[in-house]
This record gives structure tokens, C-alpha cells and sequence, in this order.
């Protein structure tokens, strides 16, 4: 019993951070912009919000420096992409590389030290259901706060007037812009919307997860996050799903290592990367699963004819 | 009242390239000078122990030609990719599968004294990295699988797999548990072609690269063939050229060039396998790739410059004590900067001294 409370309350945590980052590029995606810069801006999160948690002893404010400052770079990618025309991978490589480094200055001084945990929530009774209470609801807030998120986007993008806005500009740019919508802010206001979820998971991570601040800790985190939307075929619950299920995966990772497998803890590190793969390939074999969801003008510059 | 145009080019400027590279450049010295200012130095003695203390000496130029080397040659097999669209991001994995494999030989003949040696390595860490970035094309081309998503995965096992190699079966029986594997012999080195410098041979691989991939560009249908398929996948399909071809030429060219490199490392510098290959030179040659145009011309004046970051960080950092992320800051800063003027390339700004007028139409098809 204690492995599976120690796996399912584990999963949750470990899918947070992902969870939050992947709903913000879901969004920024769904309006037409491919930010590949994810990992750039988890890092940036990650830093900025442990050195906050780290001054100030306040985990709220740094969940929200967190969000503003890989927001900000975010803005960097709109600007590159929006203003400047240009490519949208080559500035999501861009802001990625980018932000790596600045976490890296921002961190700096912070390098190898702890703070305090984010706190777990106080729920009396649900906690104390046996074996459930302690896996499910012996979590802090932002664990419940990510399947919240979810949920509100998926409501948002799928039954309100506002998703449908923000989908009709993935779908077709153009028709939007003749249709009267200002194609640019609702793009700006997406991928900046991806920043801050981008930022929050980065936080989380340094401040909840694994409280401590160490240079390169995202360790390809955003990457994953940017796979997780292709394995979710855009759609809210899939890309749900696949957070938990890589959740699982990083905690049956620490849990082979704990029973005493005789597997090359290398094997294992490297395995979340090749069931990825793995996973990215069979779903993108199927064009009709890919195409029906994928924006139509996801990666391109859009320029107003006038 | 004089104000700017902006209209958009009708025809491509010989100098519009040079004119965005140096306006990338330009900026990010601004902006490097609110960097150097954030961490209390003067500006001017940052880009001192930056860009001029490197080349005071002769192991200052010799760390920057030592540097310039692989992400030379993994630029201009990067950039012939880039120009078909296809975004092989993993060139580091590449290059360390290619140095694994040319360092798997080195160990194997530790006791060889064949000239043969170090050329069977070059070989056979080129086709390492082909084989590594062979997987990404192969998954591209076979299931549609995002490249940009592959290449990087696969740079994660790669590292992976080092220090799988490392820790236990290359491992040095005699290195006291150190991560690392025995010394390689003097033929499996490249030879020293700078007296006091480590600058060795491995440096004419990325100029000889440089020379076909201009050949190729320049010159040849398939090189041809590979830019129509970038630029316009149907029109290319129309012309009998596919597409797939082009997604297995851009990731095998681009993953030669970094196996090639890996070999350059651990043959030149290193002279052993051990966990730290590369510092990051997969993704500086992503920047170099851009920075250079896509043009091999250009990309021996990129890499130059972003060795000269390297090693003028380091110098930096001993000199004046600037922490080392600001040679990663310095190097995004560089592309960021290069793609909001690449803006220039499609545009033109004018003066006009008649009323305001923004004229615009639709983008070139990207």
C-alpha cells in the first residue's frame, strides 16, 4: 500500500508543473503560435520564483514573479514573431536559448540552496479517507489548482465566444483579420498567457516540487511539455491525461531505483525521453488524429493585407 | 516632414544579410553594455576582457580558432538543412554519438600507430551522427513525427548514453573511477598546427566543409532541389522532387557534420571520452547557422565570432568576474536580435518627405 500511495500522491505533484506549462502552450498553439521556447521560459520561472520564495519567505509571490518574468520573455517571442515577421521556430529557439541563460544569471547566487516547501492544504476530513486522503488530497494548492485550470480551458476554448475568437485565429488568420478581429492582440495575448502558465510550472518546480534551485533544472521539461500538446492532439483532456501519465512515469523511474533494480540509473533517465518518441511517433502516424485539431496556421507569420 | 517607409523588397539585396548580421551584432553590444553595467563593470572594460583580451595573445587566438572549429563545421551542415526547412535542433546528440563512435575506435586500436587511424575515426563518428539524426528522418519521414521534437529527444539520450559508456564499459580500468576513458595513442590525435595553442588539424575539416557546402549550394542540382523543397513543398513535388529526400539529406548532411565534430573534440582537445564533451556547441550552432545568413560565407564569420564569445567569456570571468551565463545570455541575445532585423531582409525602410504612407503586402510564402 505505501509504494502506491507514495506513486499516486507522487504522479500529481510530478504533473503539476508540466500541466500548468502545457495548458499555456495549448493556448498560445491554439491561436496559431508554435512557442518552442517553453523550456527558456520554465527556466526563467524556476529561477526568479525560488530567488522571490528565497527574499521574501512567500510562495505566492513567487508563483506570480515567476509568471510575470518568463511572461515578459514571452513578450519577446511575440514581438520576434508579431512585429518582426519573423519564423516562429527560430524564435522559439531563440527565447529558449535565451532564457536558459538568464536563469542561469538570475539563479547564480542561489546555486545548490533550499527553501521551504510550498505548504500542503489542511483538508480534516478528505484527508483522512484511508489510503485515498492521503494520495489525493494531501496536496498543496496548486495541485488542485492545475485540474481547475483544465478545466477552464477547456470551457473556454471549447463553449465560449472568446475560444472560439482565439481558435478561428489559429484556423485561418486571415479570414479573422477581414472578419474584424485584431489578429495580432489576441495572438500577443496568448502566447503572453502561455508565458505566465510557463512560468508558474518553472516555479513550481523550483519552490514545490523539488525546493531548491539548481542550474539547468528543467532539464528538458519544455520540451516535453511541447510534445505533450502533439501526444494530446490539441485537445484539453488528452493533453490532461498525458501529464499524468508522464507524472507516473517520473515516479516509476524513482521507484525502480528504490525496489533495487539492477537497471543503469542512465537507462532510466533516458527513458521518459524514448517513450516520448516512441509515443510522438505512433500518434503522428495518423494524419486524420494530427489534422483535426492541429491548428490549420500553427507556425506561421501572419501579416494583414491592407 | 520626413519620415520612414516601409516597403517591402523587391528583389534580394547582396548586402541586406551583411546589413542584418551587423545590425544583430550592433544591438546585442547595446544591449551587452546594460548587461555589463547590471553586474557593476564599465562597459568598456567588459568588452575588453570580452573581445579584445582574446586576441592579445597567442593562446587567447588559438583558444578562439580551437573553438571555431566544430561549430564550424556543424553550422554548415546545420545551415543546409535550415534552408530546406527542416529543423534538426539535436546536432549536439549528433555530435557526441560521433564522438563516442570515433573514440570506441581509438580505444579499440589504443596501440596502433596508423596514419589510417585517425581518418577511419573521422569516418566512422560521421557516420555515427548520420545515423543518429538518420532516426529523426526516418521517424519524420515514415510516421510524420515533428523532427524539431525528435532531434532534441534523441540529444538527451545521447548525453545518456555517454555517461553510460563512460561509468561502465569504456571506462578506464587504470582511472581510478574516474568517469572517463584511457587517454587515446598520439595517431588517434590530430596534430598540433599552432606552436603554444592547442589549435589543432581537426580546424581544416570545418574549412573543407565550408568549400563543398558552397560548392553545393552554389552549384549543384541537389543542393537546388533542396531549397525549392523548403521554400515550396508543392511547387518541388510538381517538379518531381520529394520531399522526403530532402527531410533524409538535410538530417544525414547535418548529422555528419556533427559526428565529424565530436570526433574533433575528443581526437583534439580532449584526447579522451569523458561526460563533458561539448559545451553546448549543437545549440551555438544553431545561432552560428543564422547569424551566418545560411550562407557559408558567412557562417566562418559567425562561428568566429561566437568562439570569440566562448573564449572571451572565460576571460571575462577570470579577468573581471563576470559569472559565465553571461556568455549564454550574450549568445541569445545575438539570434534574438538577428531575427527582429532579419526583418530587413524582406523589407526595406525608406525616407519620404511626403506624407505617411505604410505600405505593405502579403509576406513572401514562408
Amino acid at each position: 500500500m505505501e509504494p502506491l500511495i507514495f506513486i499516486l500522491a507522487g504522479t500529481l505533484a510530478a504533473a503539476t508543473p508540466l500541466l500548468y506549462a502545457a495548458l499555456g502552450e495549448l493556448v498560445a498553439e491554439k491561436s496559431g503560435m508554435l512557442n518552442l521556447g517553453v523550456e527558456g521560459m520554465m527556466a526563467v520561472g524556476a529561477a526568479s520564483g525560488f530567488v522571490i520564495v528565497a527574499l521574501t519567505g512567500s510562495h505566492a509571490l513567487g508563483f506570480l514573479g515567476g509568471a510575470v518574468v518568463a511572461m515578459l520573455l514571452s513578450l519577446v517571442y511575440a514581438a520576434l514573431t508579431i512585429v518582426f515577421l519573423a519564423n516562429q521556430v527560430a524564435s522559439g529557439l531563440s527565447i529558449g536559448i535565451l532564457g536558459l541563460g538568464i536563469s542561469a544569471a538570475i539563479g547564480k547566487e542561489y546555486e545548490g540552496t533550499t527553501v521551504t516547501t510550498f505548504a500542503k492544504l489542511d483538508l480534516p476530513i478528505l484527508s483522512d479517507i484511508p489510503f485515498l486522503g492521503r494520495a489525493i488530497f494531501d496536496q498543496d494548492i496548486l495541485v488542485y489548482g492545475a485540474i481547475a485550470l483544465a478545466i477552464l480551458i477547456w470551457y473556454l476554448l471549447e463553449k465560449t465566444k472568446l475560444g472560439l475568437i482565439i481558435r478561428a485565429v489559429g484556423e485561418s488568420p486571415h479570414s479573422s483579420h477581414v472578419l474584424g478581429y485584431n489578429v495580432a492582440l489576441i495572438r500577443l495575448s496568448c502566447v503572453a498567457f502561455g508565458g505566465a502558465m510557463a512560468g508558474i510550472g518553472g516555479a513550481y518546480l523550483s519552490t514545490a516540487y523539488t525546493p531548491l534551485w539548481a542550474d539547468g533544472m528543467v532539464a528538458g521539461r519544455g520540451w516535453i511539455v511541447v510534445a505533450l500538446i502533439v501526444f494530446g492532439t490539441w485537445m484539453v483532456p488528452r493533453v490532461m491525461f498525458g501529464a499524468y501519465l508522464f507524472g507516473a512515469l517520473t515516479l516509476l523511474e524513482l521507484s525502480i531505483q528504490g525496489i533495487g533494480f539492477n537497471v543503469p540509473s542512465q537507462i532510466l533517465s533516458a527513458s521518459p525521453y524514448i517513450i516520448t518518441i516512441v509515443v510522438l511517433a505512433i500518434i503522428s502516424r495518423n494524419p486524420i488524429l494530427i489534422r483535426q485539431k492541429s491548428p490549420m496556421s500553427l507556425g506561421e507569420t501572419f501579416k494583414a493585407n491592407s | 516632414m520626413a519620415r520612414f517607409k516601409i516597403e517591402p523588397r523587391t528583389e534580394n539585396s547582396l548586402f541586406a544579410p551583411l546589413l542584418v548580421s551587423s545590425i544583430a551584432i550592433f544591438l546585442t553590444a547595446i544591449a551587452g553594455s546594460g548587461l555589463f553595467l547590471f553586474y557593476g563593470k564599465s562597459p568598456s572594460a567588459g568588452f575588453h576582457a570580452f573581445f579584445i583580451e582574446p586576441l592579445q595573445s597567442t593562446y587567447g587566438i588559438g583558444e578562439v580558432l580551437l573553438k571555431m572549429g566544430p561549430l564550424l563545421l556543424i553550422a554548415q551542415g546545420l545551415a543546409i538543412g535550415f534552408r530546406a526547412k527542416v529543423w534538426n535542433i539535436g546536432a549536439e546528440g549528433q555530435l557526441l554519438i560521433g564522438a563516442i563512435c570515433g573514440g570506441y575506435l581509438a580505444i579499440l586500436f589504443e596501440g596502433s600507430s596508423s596514419p589510417f587511424l585517425l581518418v577511419a575515426m573521422v569516418v566512422v563518428g560521421a557516420l555515427g551522427g548520420m545515423a543518429w539524426a538518420g532516426v529523426a528522418a526516418w521517424l519524420k519521414v515514415r510516421f510524420n513525427a515533428n523532427e524539431i521534437l525528435v532531434t532534441f529527444m534523441m540529444s538527451s539520450i545521447a548525453l545518456q548514453l555517454l555517461y553510460f559508456l563512460v561509468t561502465g564499459p569504456l571506462k578506464d580500468p587504470a582511472g581510478f573511477n574516474f568517469p572517463q576513458s584511457i587517454t587515446f595513442g598520439e595517431a588517434a590525435l590530430f596534430p598540433i598546427i599552432m606552436e603554444d595553442t592547442r589549435v589543432n588539424a581537426s580546424l581544416f575539416l570545418g574549412l573543407f566543409a565550408t568549400v563543398i557546402a558552397w560548392v553545393f549550394i552554389q552549384r549543384s542540382l541537389l543542393g537546388y532541389q533542396l531549397i525549392v523543397g523548403g521554400l515550396a513543398p508543392a511547387a518541388s513535388r510538381y517538379a518531381g522532387f520529394s520531399a522526403n529526400r530532402s527531410v533524409w539529406m538535410a538530417l544525414l548532411i547535418g548529422g555528419a557534420a556533427a559526428g565529424a565534430a565530436g570526433v574533433a573534440e575528443v581526437a583534439g582537445p580532449l584526447g579522451m571520452l569523458q561526460r563533458n564533451i561539448s559545451p553546448g556547441y549543437g545549440f551555438a550552432a544553431i545561432i552560428v547557422a543564422f547569424l551566418g545568413g545560411l550562407n557559408p560565407i558567412g557562417i566562418v564569420l559567425s562561428s568566429a565570432l561566437m568562439a570569440l564569445i566562448y573564449v572571451g567569456g572565460d576571460f571575462a570571468r577570470l579577468s573581471i568576474g563576470l559569472p559565465s551565463a553571461v556568455t549564454a545570455i550574450f549568445q541569445g541575445m545575438l539570434l534574438t536580435f538577428y531575427l527582429a532585423s532579419s526583418f530587413l531582409l524582406t523589407h526595406k525602410l525608406r525616407f519620404s518627405t511626403t506624407t505617411v504612407s505604410v505600405k505593405s503586402t502579403p509576406e513572401a510564402a514562408e
